[in-house]
């Protein structure tokens, strides 16, 4: 029997009591030995903060394996501790922060490997539905360059703003709704 | 081969989902993305999700009206329904999050400045995990209608604000439950964002006199339908 989807509305811009009571931006500590935080910010069609946005992050470990029954390649461990998910709001700069480790590469669609890469969803008051992009990492050139998602975007601008903008202590990945510099993103 | 399944669902998508540009829906003006979408094949990395996102759940979170010293005022409902796959098939284990209005209209939010009266007695949040038949059931009082600043006397219709998971990345759903008969329905741009009249249907409770409990509170009966497997059959992710 098919049932039909019900449809997406917006967050709105009263969720964080209920979504953000506890912190769940730290999917490892600050000091665990592998930790990398991703920072980002963001904007509007005007290049204005988005101070009401919600941001979450899926991912493999650092083996390259989802903490997911659909996930059953039982030659690479799994993390109970790492869960893989991520969730942050964003403050009156727009701004959000993950801690977590650089996820491992993963299968892709013909059997190829995907580059490491983290799943990412956007929600915000007038957004209707949520965004999903991803994020890739910058010291993956050769991987990125052979990916299968990040090849399929013949923009190369379009494309450049997946890649995070490694900062020294921090990677950056700014999420630009619109306007010039808009970042890709994804629809199934 | 993946691709062209992505296509499909990606039609599917768009027929029911709001388009993100809805310029009655003012804030969605300078928020919607303006290039067009990249079609993403279906991997592990979206067939996978956070199935139980937050961990533990508390025993009373699923009550509204239990989580202070006193009742909150208000006319005190059940909302309960099943989570279902595309297929039908129940989403069990998998966890719900609701948010909402008081009965005046009035969220515990600090930038809420609707001139309505706070109630001690409700926060307005609660969670809980659908059960083996992918059913889930919360205690809370009707949320009242309230104003904000999209256009001229503008009001949004009662609704309770709705977050799954579902099984995968790709289920993940953010949606607001609606009331039977609100007459604010024609009024409002964030339901009627939902272009097909059926889909925004699908977005109404309906009352239920078999959740309905005696001299006690009026049920109201919500299914939801994540994307599922009807849609989008597994493939091989080797």
């Amino acid at each position: 029997m098919s049932a039909e989807p019900t449809p997406s509305q917006t967050i709105g811009p009263f969720f964080h009591d209920a979504l953000l009571d506890r912190d769940r931006s730290e999917l490892v500590s600050p000091d665990h030995p592998e930790a990398i935080r991703i920072d980002g910010t963001v904007y509007d069609g005007e290049g204005e903060p988005v101070a009401d946005a919600m941001v979450e992050i899926w991912q493999a470990n650092r083996a390259g394996r989802y903490n997911h029954p659909a996930d059953d390649r039982e030659d690479l461990p799994l993390d109970e501790n790492f869960s893989g998910f991520g969730r942050s709001g964003t403050g009156e700069g727009g701004e959000f922060s993950f801690s977590t480790v650089k996820p491992g590469p993963v299968p892709g669609p013909d059997g190829q490997l995907q580059a490491p890469h983290v799943m990412v969803s956007v929600f915000a008051r007038g957004l209707l539905a949520r965004l999903v992009t991803r994020i890739y990492f910058p010291d993956e050139q050769e991987a990125n360059a052979a990916d299968p998602v990040l090849s399929s975007i013949e923009d190369r601008e379009l494309r450049r703003t997946l890649i995070a903008r490694d900062e020294g202590d921090a990677l950056r990945f700014d999420i630009h709704l619109q306007g010039d510099g808009q970042t890709a993103f994804f629809e199934f | 081969m993946a691709q062209r399944k992505g296509e499909q669902v990606a039609e599917y998508r768009r027929e029911n989902d709001p388009p993100y540009l809805y310029p009655d829906y003012v804030a969605t003006r300078l928020r919607a993305p303006k290039k067009p979408l990249v079609i993403l094949p279906r991997t592990l990395s979206d067939t996978t999700g956070p199935a139980y996102g937050r961990g533990a759940v508390e025993e009373l979170d699923h009550d509204l009206t239990r989580q202070h010293s006193g009742e909150p005022l208000g006319e005190r409902i059940i909302v309960t329904g099943r989570v279902l796959d595309g297929d039908g098939r129940p989403v069990k284990s998998s966890l719900v999050e609701i948010w909402q209005a008081n009965a005046a209209g009035r969220y515990t939010h600090h930038l809420d400045q609707h001139p309505a009266p706070l109630d001690p007695n409700f926060s307005g949040a609660g969670r809980c995990l659908t059960d083996g038949e992918g059913r889930y059931r919360f205690v809370t009082v009707k949320p009242g209608a309230y104003p904000w600043k999209n256009h001229d006397n503008a009001w949004r219709p009662a609704h309770i604000h709705f977050s799954l998971f579902g099984e995968a990345f790709r289920s993940r759903l953010i949606t607001q439950m609606y009331f039977p008969g609100d007459p604010l329905f024609e009024h409002d741009p964030i339901f009627q964002s939902v272009r097909d009249p059926k889909a925004r249907q699908r977005m109404i409770s309906t009352f239920d006199l078999e959740t309905t409990q005696p001299e006690w509170a009026l049920g109201y009966r919500f299914d939801i339908v994540l994307e599922g497997r009807a849609a989008t059959p597994m493939e091989n992710h080797r």
